[in-house]
């Protein structure tokens, strides 16, 4: 499985790419191996800002639901509603076209307890 | 833990194990569930359900013990015949689901739930009194496979000599497969074509029956399938699932089982509630429904509601994969049951609309 050591990872197996202030996530190969067939992610039309920690939106796959939690606060860019009609992708890419949400981090200190990848992958014991 | 005889053959498969019913099982193969179930409704899928339970009864009361315990009318079977029945407590309750097979005359076998082995078995030894019968738990001896799907007539009887085409649905027949005896089932739990396969047999046996099975299925494109498609493919045609749409709280009537549910036959447990309720009717009936909303499925526990009041709860629910639509089963209040009744299904603080169908989701 793979945990590119450029992002950023949180405990709750969301990953972050920080460009300047601008964050992409979405969630981590082993999140998305755990939940299986992705089916929806539903996330509202008229989402604007999220909040560190708080969830955004769910993940429906086959097995079970899953909360999107947000790992920093800021104001919503963009939404990936590609996923809308190819929810798979977020099995089959998690870390590329299986993106969630861009979004613009309020405060850069949000993101200092976030994990690297050797240390997220501890966490999961690989 | 426990775990069935085709355990390596699962792990070389690449399965995901998960504990089921006190056995490692796989819930699914690196394809996933949305794979597997359409292998099962398009080719033919092989799944171990050697976690199922069974239960030999024989002796002269026989029929009169298996009468007693469950509440279809098992007289009316033949030697070779299987009928769905359900075995409940005196006061109604269903303590589970199961098939009871006629081997002979005095001789038939109930397959029952895995998680509901040691309930049942305890179940049955108590209602063991004053019968003339030799009651034995078999289940740590009998291996279970069912091949499933459009395919499977073809690839099964490559192995045998048995001529398995005029096994009817709900029939069985004794015979040699893949050069071992057992029991060739016409029965499943997926609405497709296909059979049940009981065996006996040690590690060698069962890598035998198993490899055999996938080398004649292979034409046919065979795979290993898990539970987790099991689920899904019964939910698509409405089949009742032991702890989520039935259990010792619901009785057979509410839970539209009563074509299942024989009142004239003579005493059995539970019947006077039993027939209370197909006399009265119920509160609450078990209804299908889909779902009209995006992205939602609804899930086991989730509230139901309509005209603004709770009316009852969801008992199962998923996305159909044939369908591509989510659909469910819940309880809901009598005046909510009937078809086409809007309904509303609370998750997450929302409520996601949907409406009562009829069975099955797919036909």
């Amino acid at each position: 499985m793979n945990f590119p050591e450029n992002l950023k990872y949180t405990e709750d197996h969301e990953w972050l790419l920080v460009e300047g202030n601008i964050g992409t996530m979405g969630i981590t190969a082993h999140a998305a191996g755990e939940l299986g067939d992705v089916v929806y992610i539903d996330i509202a039309d008229d989402l604007e800002s999220v909040a560190k920690g708080e969830s955004f939106g769910t993940i429906e796959a086959v097995k079970t639901v899953a909360d999107i939690y947000a790992p920093a606060t800021g104001k919503v860019i963009e939404v990936n509603r590609g996923l809308n009609d190819a929810p798979e992708t977020v099995n089959n890419d998690p870390y590329g076209e299986g993106w969630l949400i861009k979004f613009e981090i309020d405060n850069m200190e949000d993101i200092a307890d976030l994990m690297d990848s050797a240390t997220y992958q501890g966490t999961i014991g690989h | 833990m426990k775990k069935t005889l085709f355990y390596e053959m699962h792990k070389n498969a690449g399965a995901k194990i998960v504990e089921f019913a006190g056995f490692e099982m796989p819930i699914q193969y690196p394809q996933g569930i949305l794979h597997e179930h359409h292998v099962v409704r398009k080719n033919v899928g092989v799944f171990d359900v050697t976690h199922m339970g069974e239960f030999e009864v024989k002796g002269k009361d026989a029929l009169n013990f298996v009468q007693k315990i469950t509440v279809n009318d098992a007289s009316k079977l033949t030697d070779g015949k299987v009928q769905y029945s359900a075995m409940c407590r005196t006061t109604g309750g269903i303590v589970d689901d199961l098939l009871v097979y006629r081997i002979s005359e005095d001789f038939y076998m109930l397959v029952v739930n895995g998680a509901n082995v040691d309930k049942d078995w305890a179940w049955a030894c108590e209602n063991n009194v004053g019968f003339d019968i030799t009651l034995t738990n078999v289940s740590d001896e009998v291996n279970l496979l069912a091949v499933q799907g459009p395919e499977s007539l073809k690839t099964l009887q490559k192995l045998t000599d048995v001529d398995m085409s005029p096994i009817v649905y709900y029939s069985f027949v004794p015979g040699t497969l893949a050069g071992h005896e057992m029991i060739i089932s016409r029965t499943g739990y997926t609405g497709e074509l296909g059979f049940e396969l009981y065996f006996r047999g040690d590690l060698a046996v069962a890598e035998h029956v198993w490899s055999e099975i996938f080398k004649a299925g292979e034409e046919f494109g065979i795979e290993p399938v898990g539970l987790g498609c099991r689920d899904t493919l019964r939910l698509e045609k409405g089949f009742a699932l032991y702890g989520n749409d039935i259990d010792e709280s619901t009785n057979t009537i509410e839970a539209g089982l009563g074509w299942i549910t024989k009142v004239d036959k003579g005493e059995f447990n539970g019947k006077s509630v039993i027939v209370d309720a197909k006399t009265n009717g119920t509160s609450r009936k078990l209804v299908p429904f889909v779902v009209n909303a995006e992205r939602f499925i609804a899930r086991h526990h989730y509230k139901i509601f309509a005209d603004g009041n709770e009316i009852g709860f969801v008992t199962s629910g998923n996305l159909s994969p044939t369908l591509d639509k989510p659909i469910g089963m819940g309880y809901v209040t009598k005046e909510y049951s009937k078809l086409g009744s809007k309904i509303e299904i609370e998750a997450r603080g929302k409520l996601f609309p949907a409406e009562v169908v009829k069975l099955p989701f797919v036909s």
